[in-house]
């Protein structure tokens, strides 16, 4: 019987990467307290998303398709995805800790009467109570909890979870029928969106990023950091000083309220490493810092490090790498 | 038009590396710390100041209240709100470990009966829970609109909706609600020109940051009203929706090595760790 519900993240036509994980978490409790999952997706139109979603060891698929779904908007997602969780008597709803999980699952878990545990990093099951791990004080301090609710919400860390490797056998796909919008719709309205560009991995897919702080001092000096990235097909990152001197979009913010990533290498640039900024990338492998102040926090959570003026050591660094490609 | 805006009280933020478990690790000890607001809080009073405020004129169009829940002591952090310029607080005695989201959420949902107010603006998080659910919670048990981790917000000069610019997985998504709603801010929102109401010239709200409080500030803070309530005189259901059963500390990282030059550093990327 499926009595755990993963609601999948989708991006501009793609099934992320962090939905892989959370099917991941969702297995893991499934053998936990007996049972299995079912994956539902919503949008306007999902049939490219389907062969992705249908291999993913579920149950069912569900899938709500219509017209202003793929806007996202909690409003209304909610009615639809707890219509069902009621019929389906779920007993575990999970979603990645995504901008769009973080929205949406908190308003669906009121309307559900249910607990919340946001950003999950572990599970375990203990008399009959799934105990989460999650992370809080930007995760110098890890609690432990349990939802003594009916049902239990969750959102879960994806650099936390293996993402779910593809399995052969297809689930059955259902299509659902989708409500009439609620009255509270009539008091939103989706207006754009703006896409950042990036022609680079996703932060958190990402198997190298190189991020850069305040010491890059312009935007226009953000290419070093870029170049880099590019030599390892890896992700830029930004400190949140960097973002709002306006060197570089928000969405490249990692940190305690931005992209939390856990690569295989790091390297921090001309960051200090203030502790929202550690929040967001101290599960990296191996972190290498660069930055001229030996002083720099960053020097204590990196496992190398360059005291130098980053001008001089990143195009070296550049030009050192080339030579073993 | 009348703001509510909800603030916690958090141990220092640039200090949170302090805060210390207990020895049987039921329990979280900031003991020594700074209490601030928390900062995603103060930012929402920054944005409701700019929404209601001329500060080149003192002309006001609306009220902000901010509301606490927390215990006596949180007075000292509303009264600073009240110093960088908010008209009236409210104090909701309530201790941590008996508050989750939902209870939050809950003690709002009666202050909002109360007040009545168009919008409440909120942080999207406090940064010791690092939860990120009550205003989500607040707008679903109130069934009104939400627009969460506002980086802008744009009112027309008759302050009856907000078009909020959300940052978001992948870039920025614009959404516009109309009032009663609720919105929660993200740090961009105290950037010069991201609150705009089409009223005060956007010069005057050309600054960088949540204000101050000023001296006359926090001498007009002492006389503003404050009301004081329990969870109890509200009516507030105390139920837990999540249960903390303990504290850990995570793996801690140690510090590496400083290597002098770039060549060596990528000799030891390739040998001893393996990545390149």
């Amino acid at each position: 019987m499926d009595n755990i519900l993963v609601i999948a993240q989708i991006f501009d036509g793609q099934v992320k990467k962090s939905t892989n994980s959370a099917v991941t978490f969702a297995s893991r409790v499934g053998s936990f307290i007996g049972g299995s999952y079912s994956i539902m997706a919503l949008g306007d139109d999902l049939s490219g998303q389907t062969p992705h979603l249908s291999r993913l060891g579920a149950q069912r698929v569900i899938l709500a398709e219509a017209p202003g779904l793929d806007q996202a908007l909690a409003e209304r997602w909610v009615p639809i995805i707890e219509q069902v969780v009621r019929k389906g008597s779920y007993k575990v709803v999970v979603s990645p800790s995504s901008s769009t999980g973080k929205d949406v699952l908190p308003r669906l878990a009121q309307h559900l009467e249910a607990g919340m545990a946001s950003d999950v990093m572990d599970v375990s099951y203990e008399g009959d109570k799934l105990n989460y791990v999650r992370p809080m004080y930007a995760g110098n301090l890890n609690s432990t909890v349990q939802i003594p609710t009916e049902v239990e919400v969750v959102t879960v860390r994806q650099t936390e979870f293996d993402p779910f490797e593809a399995v052969a056998q297809e689930s059955p796909v259902e299509m659902i029928e989708v409500p009439p919008p609620p009255e509270v719709l009539e008091r939103i309205e989706f207006n754009d969106f703006e896409k950042s560009i990036s022609e680079r991995p996703d932060l958190p897919d990402a198997q190298v990023v190189v991020s850069g702080g305040r010491g890059l001092k312009s935007g226009e000096n953000f290419k070093i950091i870029e170049e880099l990235a590019e030599l390892f097909g890896g992700a830029v990152g930004a400190t949140r000083a960097a973002v709002d001197a306006g060197f570089i979009h928000n969405d490249f913010q990692v940190g305690q309220t931005g992209k939390i990533v856990a690569p295989e290498l790091y390297i921090a640039v001309g960051l200090s490493g203030a502790l929202q900024h550690v929040a967001g990338m101290k599960s990296s492998k191996v972190i290498v810092a660069i930055n001229k102040d030996e002083e720099a926090p960053i020097f204590q959570v990196a496992d190398y490090g360059i005291v130098a003026d980053l001008f001089k050591a990143v195009p070296e660094l550049i030009e050192e790498v080339k030579k073993l490609m | 038009m009348k703001i509510i805006v909800p603030m916690k009280r958090v141990p220092d933020p640039d200090n949170v590396d302090k805060v210390k478990i207990s020895s049987d690790g039921k329990r979280v000890s900031s003991e020594g710390l700074d209490w601030k607001p928390n900062p995603f809080d103060e930012y929402a009073v920054e944005a409701a100041l700019r929404l209601v405020k001329d500060s080149g004129t003192d002309k006001t169009t609306g009220e902000v209240i901010v509301a606490s829940i927390g215990p006596e002591e949180a007075t000292h952090q509303v009264r600073w709100c009240l110093a960088m310029g908010a008209d009236r607080g409210i104090l909701v005695l309530g201790d941590d470990h008996e508050l989750d989201a939902s209870v939050v959420a809950r003690a709002l949902k009666k202050l909002v009966e109360k007040e009545s107010p168009d919008l409440v603006l909120m942080g999207k998080q406090a940064v010791d829970g690092d939860s990120n659910q009550t205003a989500q919670i607040l707008a679903g048990m109130l069934g009104w609109p939400q627009a969460t981790f506002a980086g802008r917000i744009e009112t027309p000069a008759d302050l009856s909706r907000a078009t909020v610019t959300r940052e978001v997985d992948g870039g920025c998504a614009t959404v516009t609600v109309k009032f009663p709603a609720v919105i929660s801010v993200d740090v961009r929102i105290v950037t010069p020109q991201a609150v705009n109401n089409n009223m005060i010239p956007p010069d005057k709200l050309n600054r960088d940051g949540p204000r101050y409080a000023s001296l006359t500030g926090i001498m007009k803070a002492k006389k503003k009203p404050m009301d004081r309530y329990t969870l109890e005189d509200l009516g507030v259901d105390t139920t837990q929706r999540v249960k903390t059963i303990s504290f850990s500390q995570p793996p801690a990282r140690s510090g590496g090595v400083i290597l002098d030059t770039v060549g060596e550093l990528v000799q030891r990327l390739k040998e001893e760790a393996r990545v390149l």
